[in-house]
């Protein structure tokens, strides 16, 4: 019995061998690399934060298919992103590109930092004026002193 | 006037929050606006003798609907179609990776409001218009030139408000 079950058990171990290896979809290796490089760059605009190369969605397939063929026609990267950024904008880029309408965008931390800073400077600045700067008399020193010693017993 | 500061940050926040939630980021703008509607030759749906292309359309302002038979919003959007094109606009529509052919016996079955229907099996027609997912619907005008572009279902309330106007105004 247990070497029925120790049989089995093998033979589902083995199973996954059946499975054909996963299909390269594209022939040549070089232009597979340079379009993943490139999809790692660009935007799934189904899933909007993933990226052409990581997504899994139909779409993003496809796109990568476009990719493919437009390399193999001969396009540069550069090429390829305006054959994209023509047919879906500026968002199919993975990075916001630095336009008038992305200052918001890039400048915004930056600001925020900068006004951060200056406020806390000015904060600091006010902290150390409130700090006692007079002379206290020796008079005043025993008096408050003796004061202080009264109350604790 | 320093107690105002921390009222008038929150409300600059609130302010921006207000309208960044407010926007949906699937409505992309368009790169096509104002530009020709690119070109295409595709088989008609139901006539595979026939093809279609934007040229057939040249001379009037019509609607160009990008649909498929297994896209649930455009069954929501069908109805309303069907009154468009009763009214008289033309609509004509692009079939969208239909791999399980199901158009024809759609359009069969639940009525077809367009003039034809192209079918873009491979999706390609769609990526160079720009499709992300469907439906999406762009009005032309009669020299050919995308002026907007719908992504969604067109409801009554998106026809009356956005589109139905610049129709008309193409119109004149």
């Amino acid at each position: 019995m247990k070497a029925l079950i120790g049989m089995l058990f093998g033979l589902c171990l083995a199973l996954p061998g059946w499975a054909g290896e996963a299909q390269p979809v594209g022939e040549d290796p070089v232009i597979e690399q340079r379009m993943n490089k490139l999809a790692e760059e660009l935007r799934c605009l189904v899933c909007q934060n993933e990226t052409l190369a990581g997504s899994h969605a139909e779409l993003a397939e496809d796109l990568r298919r476009e990719i493919r063929e437009q390399m193999k026609l001969g396009k540069n990267d550069k090429e390829v992103i305006q054959y994209l950024t023509d047919r879906y904008g500026d968002f199919v880029l993975y990075r916001p590109p630095f336009r008038s309408y992305t200052l918001v965008l890039w400048l915004g931390p930056l600001v925020f930092l900068i006004i951060g800073g200056v406020s806390w400077y000015f904060v600091m600045r006010r902290r150390r004026a409130l700090r006692v700067t007079e002379q206290v008399s020796r008079e005043d020193l025993d008096k408050a002193k003796a004061l202080l010693e009264a109350d604790s017993r | 006037m320093k107690r105002w500061i921390p009222l008038i940050v929150f409300a600059v926040i609130a302010g921006f929050f207000y309208v960044g939630l407010s926007l949906n980021p699937r409505e992309v703008p368009s790169p096509f606006i104002g530009k020709a509607a690119p070109e295409f030759t595709l088989p008609v749906v139901g006539q595979p003798d026939k093809t279609f292309s934007p040229a057939d359309a040249k001379g009037k302002v019509w609607l160009l609907n990008i649909w498929a038979p297994w896209c649930v919003s455009c069954r929501q959007e069908h109805g309303v179609l069907m009154q468009l094109a009763d009214m008289g606009v033309p609509i004509y529509g692009i079939n969208w990776k239909d791999k399980d052919r199901d158009a024809e016996d759609l359009l069969a079955n639940m009525g077809n409001p367009y003039v034809m229907t192209g079918d873009d099996l491979d999706g390609r027609v769609g990526i160079n218009y720009g499709v992300t997912g469907t439906p999406e619907t762009f009005l032309i005008d009669k020299q050919g030139v995308i002026r907007f572009k719908h992504i969604g279902p067109i409801t009554p309330d998106a026809w009356k408000k956005k589109i139905e106007p610049l129709f008309k105004e193409l119109n004149t």
